[in-house]
């Protein structure tokens, strides 16, 4: 071990989380390979490890026996402090090797709030942030990840991106670059080739032109820029790889259990979701694939609890199937299962009833909005008697707490759909009183809510984001709406949502803000410890930016926008519909009622079918 | 068979895992190997595992002790490898064996360490060294969960004995490990206040053996 971190890791907090050395890591001879890659998160350990992506895209490229990738992960303000302070540059947790030493680094940025976390990272590595700076081929800086999606924020400092599912396209711009620095390629034309592959996106290779008001004239394409670029997708979840014998952490980890992806995309079409559109066309995997992976990863690991993951695991379609298959294995050793995302139904009730036989502690359901006039605008198909219904069944199984998350902000919202959401809770509490069997035990109820943030290629991406004054407005007006004892209510503030407003519907502009932000010392910027919002908008003031025309501005529906070189299936003349619809509180049925004839399924091969 | 005890290494990148951690670690790999543990019958069953003399994070060991409890009889001679076969680097089985004695026996530690010292030679350490050592009495204060207090390091660090290496120093000697419990850190503490010129600039620990109160081998 390197003697200085030997010194550094005493004296910073829960060190485990910097030395790897974990079950399954995956150690190769650094003499064999041919190519090193370091897959860079650009969080904490604990919350990096967690993330079922990267553990796909670790095995999926270490599969490749001359490619070695290894783990890096932005370590905690302690030990980045004490690593600066001993001149010790960011090192990947297998060999040990600083970052700068290898042939490519692979950023996966699933949130925009960590783009200041990218920027410390490269230069906790020793590497310039800006493609423009490091003129030669090696190292390769790219990125993937949902917040790719716009890629123009985060343009000036990554040579490629990669749009969409990273198991196929990773490896081929892998190979690629390594022709390329076996045959002497200079940069650009490695990046001109590589334009080539499908989801693949240079940021060099497009030049914004701005109007005088500031909006986009257009993304001028420069020579070999493709006019547009499409996200990957994986059209088979059965055959492709799936980690069954991941990495056990040894220490603990936010998500500290084996996740069992069911399918990829969602059937809903909320039109506040990104993830709802951004991951089209639904494809799942079969039944016997779920129990097989998940009970083989559950031995490799010895991890005492699996999760059934998917946007919406309720909505897959052989769900009883999986989990009977599932707990078969699992009841006689004690596993637990869990699913996330549920939504308020009375089918989701009942599994939930069977899959947690003990441990009633509270249950999570996102109404979004307080009105049925305001959950049609977005498309959540869920009604006032769902939602109490499926309390009613809860209170009477037993659970005497329910969370409620609601969003603030949405678009049409009025002040009766704010105060909207106090009277659910007070139905809530009301079905409570009729239906708990032991009222001695209390109840809790918490509602949570947070501010909208428009995100790209959602229905919404022509939206303003409500000013963080009015913001407050809405959350005083619930907050004195809310009377009732029982009822408790949080609310986020609104300076990170507007930050990400800024960031997620940025232009090329925006990423000279980051860089201003970061040299200010911003990183970490999820973490509320970290957080500062003076020193984003000194940032965005030092760069001549101003953060209301990215987050509070409404944009016309033919107003050029930062991501309109991406194409992630679903067509804009889609969103546009959704939108309108929106506007006229008209539901859209969820895919399998109907097909929206959204596009998403043109990216499949002919002849298969998407799961919607 | 109903009680047992292993004997492990946690050595390497595995001295940084807690022990709160490492009794999570122990579990999974237990959990991996399939071997057949016995849980505690309260409402959240927990695997009956218990480790006999917790380590402090960064510390090496040659010589830990873990007491379990199993449902049925297993193959205790074949445990160990089939332990190590799924367990992270540094954590390292020796052997599996039905204790005769309580844990509570356990008093002596051997242990060893590597003192570093940027700006002097070991060689002008050495000496010095083993006469801080040798004092009639060497009072350290600590802080315990009952406040501050002072603890006799003197009769209780004993064979005190140190070379000069190229970083600084090899050092030996035997603490008490129960009743009380001398933490290795202690000793740079002493160091740091009654002869901070002797305090080396970084220090590390390694446990090497366990011994009863007559200074014979603890298993």
């Amino acid at each position: 071990m390197d003697k200085r971190l030997e010194r550094i890791l005493p004296n910073v907090q829960k060190p485990a989380r910097y030395t790897g050395g974990e079950l399954n890591e995956i150690i190769k001879d650094k003499s064999e390979v041919k190519l090193r890659m370091a897959f860079c998160f650009p969080d904490v350990y604990e919350i990096g490890m967690s993330n079922l992506g990267m553990r796909i895209l670790y095995g999926v490229i270490n599969n490749e026996p001359d490619i070695w990738c290894e783990r890096v992960f932005a370590p905690w303000g302690d030990m980045a402090e004490a690593m600066r302070e001993n001149k010790m540059l960011l090192y990947a947790l297998e060999s040990g090797d600083p970052v700068s030493e290898f042939d490519v680094l692979g950023f996966s940025i699933g949130y925009e709030m960590a783009y200041c976390t990218v920027l410390d990272m490269l230069d906790m590595a020793g590497i310039p942030l800006r493609s423009a700076d490091r003129p030669g081929l090696t190292p390769l800086v790219f990125a993937g990840g949902t917040s790719c999606c716009n890629p123009e924020p985060m343009a000036p400092f990554m040579d490629l991106m990669v749009l969409g599912e990273g198991e196929e396209v990773d490896v081929e711009v892998l190979r690629l670059f390594q022709r390329a620095r076996d045959e002497g390629w200079s940069k650009h034309d490695f990046l001109l080739e590589a334009a080539k592959i499908q989801g693949v996106y240079v940021p060099s290779l497009y030049e914004p032109v701005y109007n005088a008001d500031g909006t986009l004239a257009e993304m001028r394409c420069l020579p070999g820029a493709p006019e547009k670029v499409t996200k990957r997708i994986i059209s088979d979840l059965d055959s492709v790889y799936y980690p069954t014998n991941p990495i056990v952490p040894s220490t603990e980890i936010v998500h500290d259990r084996v996740n069992v992806e069911l399918f990829r995309g969602c059937v809903r079409g909320c039109r506040f979701c990104q993830a709802g559109y951004v991951y089209r066309p639904i494809r799942a995997k079969k039944p016997e694939t779920v129990i097989r992976q998940g009970i083989e990863s559950i031995r490799n690991t010895g991890s005492q609890e699996a999760t059934l993951l998917s946007l919406s695991s309720s909505d897959y379609r052989h769900l009883p199937e999986a989990c009977d298959g599932l707990l078969d294995w699992c009841e006689p050793r004690n596993v637990s299962l869990s699913l996330p995302s549920l939504r308020a139904d009375n089918f989701s009730m009942e599994l939930m009833s069977r899959l947690q036989k003990v441990r009633r502690g509270g249950l999570t359901f996102a109404p979004e909005a307080g009105t049925q006039r305001l959950r049609d605008v977005i498309n959540k198909n869920v009604t006032e008697d769902d939602l109490l219904n499926t309390c009613r069944i809860a209170f009477e199984g037993g659970w005497n707490g329910i969370k409620l998350y609601f969003m603030l902000g949405l678009p049409t919202e009025t002040d009766e759909d704010v105060v909207g959401i106090a009277d659910l809770a007070a139905q809530v509490l009301h079905v409570w009183r009729e239906s708990s069997p032991n009222k001695q035990r209390g109840v809790r109820i918490t509602v949570s809510t947070s501010c909208f943030v428009p995100k790209p290629h959602s229905p919404f991406q022509w939206e303003a984001q409500v000013t963080r004054s009015e913001y407050k407005r809405r959350v005083n007006l619930l907050r004195d709406s809310i009377t009732a004892k029982n009822v408790t209510y949080n609310w986020h503030d609104p300076d990170t949502s507007f930050i990400e407003a800024v960031l997620s519907r940025g232009d090329r502009r925006v990423g000279d803000a980051i860089e201003a932000a970061w040299r200010r010392g911003a990183r970490m910027e999820a973490w509320s410890d970290y957080f500062n919002f003076k020193r984003w908008m000194d940032a965005f003031d030092e760069c001549g930016v101003d953060p209301d025309f990215y987050a509070t501005r409404e944009r016309s529906e033919d107003e050029v926008l930062p991501w309109c070189r991406i194409d992630m299936g679903v067509r804009t003349s889609l969103l546009l519909r959704e939108k309108h619809r929106a506007y006229a509180a008209e539901l859209s049925p969820d895919c399998r009622v109907a097909c929206s004839a959204c596009g998403a399924q043109s990216l499949l091969p002919k002849g298969v079918k998407c799961d919607g | 068979m109903d009680k047992l005890r292993l004997r492990f290494e946690k050595t390497g990148k595995a001295a940084y895992i807690s022990h709160l951690d490492l009794m999570r670690v122990v579990q999974r790999i237990f959990l991996r190997a399939e071997t057949p543990l016995r849980y505690s019958e309260g409402f959240n069953p927990h695997a009956l595992i218990s480790i006999c003399l917790p380590l402090s994070v960064g510390t090496e060991s040659l010589c830990e002790l873990m007491d379990f409890r199993v449902k049925r009889d297993i193959d205790i001679a074949a445990l160990p490898e089939k332990l190590n076969s799924t367990s992270p680097e540094g954590i390292r089985f020796l052997e599996c064996y039905e204790p005769e004695r309580k844990a509570s026996g356990i008093k002596w530690l051997r242990i060893e360490g590597r003192f570093d010292y940027d700006h002097v030679s070991g060689e002008n350490i050495v000496q010095p060294l083993l006469a801080f050592f040798r004092r009639e009495s060497i009072p350290v204060k600590r802080r315990t969960k009952r406040g501050e207090g002072v603890l006799e390091l003197a009769g209780n660090v004993r064979d005190f004995e140190c070379e000069p290496t190229q970083d600084g120093l090899r050092i030996k000697c035997v603490i008490s490990a129960q009743e009380p419990t001398v933490n290795p850190d202690l000793l740079i503490h002493a160091l740091e206040q009654l002869s901070p010129e002797l305090k080396p600039d970084f220090a590390k620990f390694r446990r090497v053996e366990i011994y009863d109160a007559d200074m014979g081998v603890f298993r």
